[in-house]
């Protein structure tokens, strides 16, 4: 048997996608309209590390999994709500912003901050994990930035599988977890980004294009035929 | 110099209310347990319920293996458990009353049948959870959990069969044509029973496997009645019966099953006692029934609002859209608003939105109610057990109680001793639990019809955002099962009587008063003379005679009753939607992520709470001016009538005698015109005599709703600007 892991997921929390995210100026910089009141979500791409992280730890006796987040701690706490009752993970929370206009070398910073000080870490047994969506606004640049922090300069992006489902809720796993979540939340340690040498010189959506067909007794063969004639249009 | 005051930045709703919002407003913002439990029902909503629904699964009246497959999902999503003691395989401690209403809650929002279904298991099982033996729970309420992976075992599912067939067992539950007789009764063992019942529109039925049934003593050896614990493999007849033909209500299972049985008399819920040869039953049936009932029907009223919030977003993304084809070009307010632009489409989705807003704040403060009264009640039984209090002995003791908590209310001060606290909660939810059950549906399935209107033609087909079709079909069932709208008016009418309660409503109507001169805008004023009204009409009533003399408070009379009971629920509502509103303001300052939202938030439910008050006040005043004058003869234009009358011609002779006559007899008394026998109506004009409060009261509340308007356009030019999601999270 192989050695246990010590497994860090890095997970930024994103506006629910299905959310109207319009993009306006504040006195900070840019922001989302109404963000703070917005639903949050785990970003998708790092809520798949984590089950990732979770499935490798189940099937490694003796692993561990935190999870690293930063974030306003009552979002987070929000959100916690759903990711904690997926699978076991002890949660690290930082107090900060979360927006999708932060600085990601600096949220970097934190992140690799905050894991250095896990109590008991060993660098031997360590795999980080992230997502790539939340803090570089789809770059992917942070988990890269995290490692260096952290002297872990063999790294590989990319390499999620991405076959396993999304776990069953568990309610008991949620209160599991929760012993540790709402304690990690109570103690989230504040932290600015100054946003030093950040600037936006314009902020537009993605363009995205909805064609909404409802189709009821069509295989998938077709559907997916279908799909494939759309995109070449 | 006159300055002008500084233009205060306009608030208003920028966000449809999310969790943080309905936590503070449903006190559940530090228990994460219930969130949690929230989320996890959400989840199987919006998720494969919603798949289904949408993929036409409601279209069968059929147990179908697709319908079954959410039973699994239930389980899974730890919506099964919740109902359970940690002890018994359950994740939530003390009373499940909060957290069972959120799942109805969340369930219903997408679909109330998949509620009833996962909530029916409950229901079987409440019966034994609420009266059983140590034993009986741990073998049946602990064989509900879900079965772990390795763990062989059956689960169990269950089903409550109270309602018989025509003409049997219906709204009137007292007399039972299910029957138990002793089969056989060896000496010194346990008597075996014989149970025959037949079942009518019984929940789960299609896959069933224990049964908590109602049954009548046929036998001068079995006391009274009780109700049974029923296994599939009992030996004798088990049969499921044929799938209800239900229009609403799909994804659960309803059959009409027959039942001829023979079982241990270990499965009398509660126990027994034998004395002189005589089994007696620890409880009669409607005992365990009203016990379960109680419970379980807060929850059902908690569908109905939930599906009345949940048509606002699929109806506001409808109206916008409306016109976007054509000439409508982005920025111009055909294409940004469609039918939004018009006035009546945006105060009648107001109204829809402030029922949904009152009856979940009625709804959550009955669960939250029962929640604080569970243990009371359990203290109080220990306490009878104790002392050996029952039947006579035991309803003096309450009656004490009822007393010493009397006095402390109207001495403003708290009551520690338990029992005096249980008679005060008791008197409320005896109250609470009904007017949920009776106004949330009954009220609720009209404002759903609203709803299904303002989607036009989609409203009424199956491919409505919202589903909103179905919820307003599926809402005359929640008006119907676990009692009807007749069988909550007939408690009301009783409980709404009682001393306590009345005085505690006494001091509501001091309290909405004080509410109105902080906040006036809550329209908590008018609610506040409405509860007078209401209380003058119930006083005056319980003594008055109708013009034949015969009494008007009498349990025959539900022409009186019923109607007081009705407008006693539109109070409640909008009572406790103002206490929320407060409550929102007061707490979300704490909550950082409301800060950007949050004064919008409260002054738009703040513009709900006087719509709703208004619309309160209105009801009230109707009903209590039909039953306050309708009991009355009109006169008639008889002699002594005619005698009083003056007549024109007299007048006018009169004027050059006593100048002013004319215009001031006119104004107090009926005149007849010069050739009329007297003036064309149905007879001399009303003298209220009596009345004169209640009229004065009656013209006052008219008065105080001023202003309730201008709130509702206030509300409705938010609708116009709140964002919302770019699609529904559920498909349709
Ligand atoms: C889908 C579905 C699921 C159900 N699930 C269950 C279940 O799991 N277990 C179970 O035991 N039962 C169940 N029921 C039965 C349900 O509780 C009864 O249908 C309900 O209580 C009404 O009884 P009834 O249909 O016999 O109506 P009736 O008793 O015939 O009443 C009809 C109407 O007559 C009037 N009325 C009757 N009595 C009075 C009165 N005293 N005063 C004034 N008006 C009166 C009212 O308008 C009332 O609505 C279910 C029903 C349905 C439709």
């Amino acid at each position: 048997m192989s050695t246990a892991y010590q497994i860090i997921v890095c997970a930024g929390i994103v506006p629910d996608p299905l959310q109207t995210l319009e993009p306006v100026a504040s006195p900070t910089g840019p922001a989302l309209k109404n963000e703070m009141m917005l639903p949050a979500v785990l970003d998708p791409w790092a809520g798949h590390a984590l089950y990732e992280a979770a499935n490798l730890a189940k099937n490694t006796p003796g692993s561990k999994v935190w999870l690293v987040s930063l974030g306003p701690k009552a979002k987070l706490q929000q959100v916690m709500m759903t990711v904690a009752q997926r699978v076991p993970f002890e949660l690290i929370a930082l107090d900060g912003p979360a927006s999708g206009f932060t600085e990601a070398a600096e949220v970097a910073a934190a992140l690799a901050e905050a894991i250095q000080t896990i109590p008991g870490l060993d660098k031997s047994k360590l795999l980080v994990f992230g997502g790539w969506e939340s803090a570089s606004r789809g770059a992917g640049a942070t988990m890269q930035m995290v490692g260096e922090r952290l002297g872990i300069v063999d790294q590989f992006q990319g390499v999620d599988q991405g076959n396993l489902p999304e776990p069953k809720n568990n309610p008991q796993v949620g209160m599991t977890n929760m012993r540790t979540v709402m304690p990690a939340l109570q103690k989230a340690k504040p932290t600015k980004l100054a946003g030093e040498g950040l600037t936006f010189a314009s902020v537009t959506l993605p363009k995205q294009m909805r064609e909404t067909k409802i189709v009821k007794d069509k295989s998938a063969d077709d559907i997916a035929k279908e799909i494939v004639e759309w995109i070449k249009k | 110099m006159v300055t002008l005051a500084e233009p205060k930045p306009a608030v208003s709703l920028q966000t449809l209310p999310g969790d943080d919002v309905r936590q503070i407003m449903w006190r559940f913002a530090d228990r994460y347990e219930l969130q949690m439990l929230m989320q996890g029902a959400r989840a199987v909503a919006r998720g494969p319920v919603a798949r289904l629904v949408a993929a036409g699964g409601r279209n069968s009246h059929d147990w179908t293996p697709e319908k079954n497959t959410l039973l699994q999902h239930y389980d899974d999503s730890g919506i099964t458990a919740a109902f359970l003691e940690p002890e018994y395989g359950g994740f939530i401690a003390g009373p499940k009353n909060l957290a069972l209403a959120l799942v109805a809650f969340e369930l219903a929002w997408v679909d109330a049948g998949a509620a009833t279904g996962s909530l029916a298991s409950n229901l079987g099982l409440a019966p034994i959870h609420e009266r059983g033996t140590p034993e009986q729970r741990a073998k049946y309420v602990g064989g509900a959990v879900p079965v772990k992976p390795g763990e062989d075992r059956k689960q169990i599912r269950a089903a409550f069969a109270l309602t018989e067939p025509i003409p049997f067992v219906g709204v009137e539950t007292g007399m039972l044509a299910g029957r138990v007789r002793i089969a056989e009764w060896k000496d010194g063992s346990e008597p075996l029973l014989h149970v025959d019942k037949r079942g009518r529109f019984i929940t789960n039925m299609g896959f069933a496997n224990v049964v908590t049934a109602a049954v009548e003593s046929d036998d001068a050896k079995i006391k009274g009645s009780c109700m049974v614990i029923l296994e599939e493999g009992d030996p004798g007849i088990w049969d499921r019966g044929t799938p209800t033909k239900k229009l609403v209500h799909q994804l659960s299972s309803t059959n009409d099953p027959v039942f001829n049985l023979k079982v241990p008399a270990s499965r009398i819920v509660g126990g027994y006692t034998v004395k002189d040869g005589v089994i007696i039953p620890n409880y009669s049936h409607s005992e365990i029934i009203e016990a379960v009932f109680r419970r379980t029907r807060v929850t059902v009223g908690l569908m109905t609002s939930a599906k009345l919030l949940s048509a606002v977003e699929p109806i506001m993304l409808y109206h916008r859209r409306r016109f976007r084809g054509g000439q409508g070009a982005p920025g111009t307010p055909r294409y940004e608003l469609g039918i939004q632009q018009k006035e009546d489409a945006l105060h009648r989705l107001v109204d829809i939105w402030a029922t949904g807003e009152a009856s979940s704040s009625l709804g959550f403060e009955a669960a939250r109610m029962f929640d604080v009264l569970d243990p009371l009640e359990q203290e109080k039984d220990r306490i009878f057990a104790e002392k050996k209090l029952t039947g006579r002995a035991a309803t003096k003791e309450l009656a004490k109680a009822q007393d010493e908590a009397l006095k402390l209310i109207n001495a403003h001060q708290p009551i520690e001793n338990p029992l005096a606290r249980f008679a005060q909660l008791d008197s409320l939810a005896g109250v609470l639990c009904p007017a949920c059950k009776l106004w949330n549906t009954g009220h609720g399935a009209n404002m759903m019809r609203e709803a299904v209107s303002l989607m036009g033609g989609y409203g009424v087909t199956e491919d409505c955002p919202g589903f909103l079709g179905q919820k307003w079909m599926d809402a005359q069932l929640e008006a119907t099962y676990e009692g009807p709208e007749a069988v909550q008016r007939l408690q009301l009418s009783i409980t709404m009587t009682s001393e306590l309660f009345l005085t505690q409503f006494k001091q509501w109507i001091a309290e909405m008063k004080r509410i109105s001169s902080e906040r006036p805008g809550t329209g908590a004023c008018a609610l506040g003379t409405a509860m007078k009204l209401w209380l003058w009409t119930l006083q005056h009533v319980q003594t008055a005679t109708d013009a034949d003399g015969a009494k008007l408070y009498h349990k025959s009379r539900q022409g009186v009753t019923f109607p007081l009971a009705d407008a006693l629920c539109w109070l409640l509502a909008a009572r406790q939607f103002i206490l929320d509103t407060i409550e929102l303001e007061t707490k979300g300052a704490e909550n950082p992520a409301l800060a950007d939202g949050l004064a919008g938030t409260v002054a738009f439910f703040t513009d709900l709470c006087h719509v709703q008050a208004a619309r309160a006040a209105g009801e009230v005043g109707r009903i209590a001016t039909e039953i306050g004058h309708g009991y009355n003869r009109h006169p008639a234009w008889d002699d002594a009538s005619c005698h009083a009358c003056y007549c024109a011609e007299e007048l006018t002779n009169l004027e050059g005698v006593i100048p002013g006559i004319d215009g001031s007899a006119r104004a107090y008394s009926d005149v007849t015109e010069n050739g009329e026998a007297h003036a064309r109506k149905a007879g001399p004009c009303v003298k209220c005599t009596g009345l004169e409060p209640f009229v004065a009261l009656r013209a006052k509340l008219d008065t105080c709703i001023t202003g309730c308007r201008l709130a509702k356009d206030r509300a409705a030019e938010s609708l116009t600007k709140v964002m919302t999601r770019e699609a529904l999270d559920y498909p349709a």
